[in-house]
């Protein structure tokens, strides 16, 4: 089936069967390897990005679903070369070691911070869940997010 | 690993879905759950009916005092609703726990509850509710109580030709409180166990969810509540027949806190 994503705001054609993964259309279709696969069966988080702004599994999501759709992978996170406030927080709170399921946190915190700016620490924790890091032991990405959340409303209060 | 080959549709409307359905088809709604048992073979169906372009099953309303959840209503989206929280307010409490955040965005009402988890919260909640589940096929439409509808671990009263098209939920009578209580091993994981309540003067529904293979309604603790036993007395009975020792500890534990939240 031929099929058209857009991605980062650049459309992505590509003829895929229906049982095509989206994570594997946008890992070996698109070339964005920035999405990470882990366990295939929703569980790991690694591969999460956004569809239309909301995070979600591309590991549980057919490619042909995504047809005409538009998503959001880590690498569309930051435009212009500088690093996205979150990105920031995890470099400067070490709250990565592999980084291998760093893109899926920050997809997964992105959304999330979005649409509760005045979440507390233990709300980002709660959201924190649907993520999982073998490497940290998880205080650095604590740490991270609530830098990244106080950051990031006082930014949305500065737009207002 | 990645899934078995599969023949695609796409309907876009119910008429249009109902001739695909049957014995070698699997409905896909938000795929949560069925594409990791398809990316694990544990599910190969010849063909996969798509309903997420089925525009006219994914509603949120009320009339006449009853909700309406059509089957494709994201779970996101119920979690959200403000009619919901204000009326149903067991619905919130209930989705809020399934999976995680990103599970919920993509996930849906009528496919935990097509999907039979015996762990799963909106089925037990549904069940507290009394709610019913509307079914339709090419031969005709039916609803079913929602106490009825779970036969067996991912196994229910809809026949393979059948599409869950609605959740039909009473309001709960005058002054009713909600609680539910669940305990999962890591927050968004597989409950073990959990229980629903609603209860009011005279009223109680109260349903476990992880007491055995289908969510129960605990119909003597519901007998009990309602002619004004206390919470652990009721709760001691809505887990009276859960057979594992542990189990039952935690079912009985549960439901007391369920029933003392929704007692306020």
């Amino acid at each position: 089936m031929r099929i058209g994503v857009e991605i980062n705001g650049h459309v992505y054609e590509g003829d895929v069967e229906p049982r095509t993964l989206l994570s594997d259309f946008i890992r070996h279709t698109a070339g964005l390897t920035g999405t990470k696969v882990g366990c295939e069966q929703g569980v790991c988080g690694a591969c999460t990005v956004q569809l239309d702004g909301e995070a979600v599994r591309s590991c549980l999501m057919l490619a042909v679903q995504a047809n005409g759709r538009s998503l959001t992978t880590v690498e569309g996170l930051s435009g212009d070369g500088e690093l996205h406030p979150l990105q920031r927080a995890f470099h400067e709170a070490h709250a990565l070691q592999c980084g291998f399921c760093t893109p899926g946190f920050l997809m997964s915190m992105e959304a999330f911070i979005r649409e509760h700016p005045d979440a507390g620490e233990d709300e980002l924790r709660e959201a924190l869940a649907g993520n999982l890091c073998r490497c940290t032991g998880y205080l650095g990405i604590v740490e991270a997010v609530n830098r990244a959340a106080r950051e990031m409303s006082v930014g949305n209060v500065q737009r207002d | 690993m990645k899934p078995a080959a599969f023949d695609y549709r796409a309907p876009a409307s119910v008429d249009e879905a109902l001739p695909l359905l049957g014995l070698d088809s699997a409905v896909l709604a938000g795929g949560q759950s069925l594409i990791p048992l398809l990316n694990l073979r544990l599910a190969r169906p010849e063909l996969v009916v798509d309903v997420n372009g089925i525009a006219e099953l994914d509603y949120i309303h009320a009339d006449d005092g009853v909700l309406r959840i059509g089957a494709l209503t994201r779970q996101v989206t119920l979690e959200r609703s403000e009619l919901v929280a204000t009326r149903w307010p067991l619905l919130t409490k209930a989705v809020r726990l399934v999976g995680h955040a990103q599970i919920r965005t993509r996930g849906t009402v009528g496919g935990s509850v097509a999907h039979a988890d015996p762990a799963a919260e909106l089925p037990a909640a549904l069940i507290a509710l009394g709610a019913r589940i509307h079914l339709r096929s090419p031969r005709r439409a039916r609803a079913i109580s929602a106490s009825e509808f779970f036969l067996g671990p991912l196994h229910t009263a809809r026949e393979p030709d059948e599409l869950l098209v609605e959740v039909e939920v009473p309001e709960p009578p005058e002054g009713a409180g909600s609680g539910f209580a669940e305990h999962a091993r890591t927050h968004g994981d597989f409950a073990t166990a959990g229980a629903a309540a609603v209860v009011a003067a005279g009223h109680a529904g109260i349903a476990l969810l992880g007491a055995g293979p289908v969510p129960v309604r605990a119909e003597a603790a519901e007998r009990a509540l309602a002619g004004g036993a206390e919470p652990g007395e009721a709760a001691t009975l809505a887990a009276q027949g859960v057979e594992d020792e542990h189990r039952r500890a935690l079912c009985t534990e549960l439901a007391r806190r369920a029933i003392e939240e929704a007692l306020g």
